[in-house]
């Protein structure tokens, strides 16, 4: 199977992390990174790699997107801006995978329903949040057991990896994680928390789930459904880890998550952001076969 | 020269909803806040301990939605305005909006000290309604004075006409909370208020309070009877008392305000709101306050100790909301002992 070029649009963390994590896929080769910063740490170092560069946002990468051969890009800009992007790239045919809170498109969680997805020629396909990528795989892993009336989440992330666009997105980020955990979650009710701590040594990702069964919990079988999938998410997140639990307490039951990324970009503790663009990644990958076969064209 | 004015602004209702684990009835608050509003207190907050939208299993369910309990008290004060809280993270524009068409007019933006860009959303769409709006610094003892003066002048920069200083874990001395209110005062526009959150942890609700007014603040959170989260906060109906011997102008009535806390705050407390070994330690680790009662309850499950416990949250270095982390705490605790 040969590749396909891409473009990552937003150079701040997210994005910048991409392009690390890009420069290791077999079938995806990052042709051009889109920023409106000329100071852009990111937009420096994807020319350092040789990716082309525009500071003009979108409109500096659509004139370029067939020359280029560009089929798929990825958004890593903030749900505003993702709005008039993603009308601009499906315009031109260009398949998007979407890494802010927008919601424009289906979810998709890999270890949950990226099969799914496949084969659906979805062209706007949204990757939740950092927060439910590292949550809605335990919630959906109780609501194979049982039924789950609520399901809560806290993420904690350390300040030094929520750039501006998070912070400015921050009810977004509340809203899509709620949505995300009733959709793909199987909760019939779901709500998210998020925190920012400026600890110093920055501290790892770290992710609550909480969950109400609407009948005792069976024990054994959430247990084991929850090994499962951990380990599934394990495949493309080595450092996502259940540090206490489940807890059971009547009809809540509660696991306590820490996320350790791989410490391309942003050092180990900003398991947020490798936890988003690994599962980035895997969506696309699995796209590749699809995309030059031709089911988009 | 001219006498100095504060406002002083009840938190009972909603700072103290931490200690009774959000369950205070709507009779309980209607009669308290026609209490306050009587004494003349001129502002009154109203709102699950966490803010708008605090709901859930992490802070606890409430037994009245915000809804209720904003539209109860609202409906029953003629002449005091009804304030509500909102954390970034945890509320959204959404719950601002809903307190806006209930009547609230003063919204107050709360943020952990260093992340007041997390409130420019709602900050400036608070403004943009006309609200009274305010940014509220939380665990400010975790910041330097100039650091807590930047974060002020952002959410300034977004809109908020008042900036508070708030000293969630008790833990200010009053040299502290002069040295931030001071660095507020100079940094922030002549026009822009300044506020003071206290907890009395250490004790230190009263002195800490009147060394912000000296410094320049002139709104000051306290609870009649100190109903609030750990040791509770300033208690109001002193901080009254003790402004009127220092002719500081608070408009509410001495006793009046007392009888509200003896009459009707303290009869509904579920234990005394003192300091206690727990709220103490909170006020010496510089722990927020409302983590206490989660870790008497984790203690107690997992049988370790809860000022272990509480330590074991600062050593951390948690922050406002973090509730989560003390049960997982207790288990980590509880397996170091078993030595599993």
């Amino acid at each position: 199977m040969t590749g396909i070029n891409v473009a990552i649009i937003g150079s701040g963390n997210i994005g910048t992390d991409l392009l690390f994590k890009l420069q290791r896929s077999a079938c995806l080769t990052p042709r051009w990174m889109v920023g409106v910063d000329p100071n852009s740490e990111g937009l420096a170092r994807a020319s350092s790699l040789s990716l082309r560069t525009t500071t003009a946002g979108i409109n500096g990468l659509v004139p370029h997107l067939t020359a280029d051969h560009i089929q798929l890009a990825f958004d890593a800009t903030s749900a505003y801006v993702h709005r008039d992007n993603a009308r601009k790239l499906r315009e031109a045919g260009v398949v998007v995978i979407d890494l802010t809170p927008a919601g424009l498109g289906p979810f998709c969680v890999p270890p949950v329903n990226l099969a799914e997805l496949a084969g659906r020629r979805e062209t706007n396909i949204n990757m939740v949040t950092c927060g439910g990528q590292a949550t809605i795989p335990m919630v959906a892993a109780i609501s194979r057991v049982q039924r789950v009336d609520y399901a809560e989440i806290v993420a904690t992330v350390a300040s030094r990896s929520a750039g501006p666009g998070t912070r400015k997105n921050i009810d977004e980020f509340t809203r899509t994680t709620a949505l995300g955990i009733e959709k793909v979650g199987g909760a019939d009710r779901g709500k998210a928390i998020i925190i920012l701590n400026p600890a110093e040594p920055p501290l790892i990702m770290r992710d609550t789930v909480h969950c109400l069964v609407a009948t005792p919990p069976r024990e054994r079988e959430i247990k084991e459904s929850i090994q499962n999938m951990i380990i599934e998410v394990q495949k493309y997140v080595p450092g996502y880890r259940l540090k206490n639990g489940p807890v059971f307490d009547g009809k809540r039951v509660s696991i306590y998550l820490e996320v350790e990324g791989l410490g391309d970009y942003l050092p180990k503790y900003a398991g947020n952001l490798d936890i988003m663009t690994a599962a980035a990644l895997r969506t696309a990958e699995m796209l590749v076969p699809e995309i030059i076969a031709g089911a988009y064209r | 020269m001219s006498v100095q004015r504060v406002i002083l602004h009840d938190m009972s209702l909603r700072d103290g909803m931490h200690p009774k684990r959000h369950q205070i009835t709507l009779d309980q608050m209607t009669s308290i806040a026609r209490g306050l509003d009587e004494a003349g207190v001129p502002l009154i907050e109203v709102t699950h301990g966490d803010g708008l939208g605090g709901a859930s299993l992490n802070y606890g369910f409430p037994l009245h939605a915000d809804e209720e309990y904003l539209t109860a008290v609202i409906g029953t004060v003629r002449h005091a305005k009804v304030s509500a809280l909102l954390l970034p993270g945890i509320g959204t524009v959404d719950h601002l909006r809903m307190a806006k068409d209930l009547g609230v007019t003063t919204i107050r933006v709360a943020t952990h000290c260093t992340e007041a860009d997390v409130s420019e959303q709602h900050i400036s769409l608070a403004r943009k309604l006309g609200m009274d709006t305010v940014g509220f610094l939380m665990m400010a003892h975790m910041a330097e004075p100039q650091l807590i003066a930047e974060q002020g002048m952002l959410m300034e920069s977004y809109g908020a006409n008042c900036i508070y200083c708030t000293d969630s874990a008790g833990f200010m001395l009053p040299s502290d909370v002069t040295a931030r209110i001071r660095q507020l005062r100079e940094c922030l526009r002549p026009e822009t208020e300044i506020g003071f959150h206290g907890h009395h942890n250490l004790g230190m609700g009263v002195a800490n309070s009147i060394a912000a007014i000296e410094a320049g603040a002139v709104r000051i959170d306290g609870s009649a009877a100190g109903l609030g989260a750990g040791a509770g906060n300033t208690p109001l109906e002193v901080l009254n008392a003790v402004c009127q011997r220092m002719s500081i102008a608070t408009g509410v009535d001495v006793m009046r305000l007392a009888d509200v806390a003896e009459d009707l705050v303290v009869p509904i407390m579920d234990v005394p709101v003192r300091i206690d070994r727990d709220a103490l330690v909170l006020g010496y680790a510089g722990v927020y306050s409302s983590f206490m009662l989660f870790a008497k309850r984790a203690a107690a499950r997992y049988g370790v100790s809860s000022a272990d416990l509480l330590i074991e949250m600062g050593r951390l270095k948690t922050v406002g909301g973090q509730e989560d982390l003390i049960e997982d705490a207790a288990l980590n605790l509880a397996k170091k002992r078993s030595g599993t």
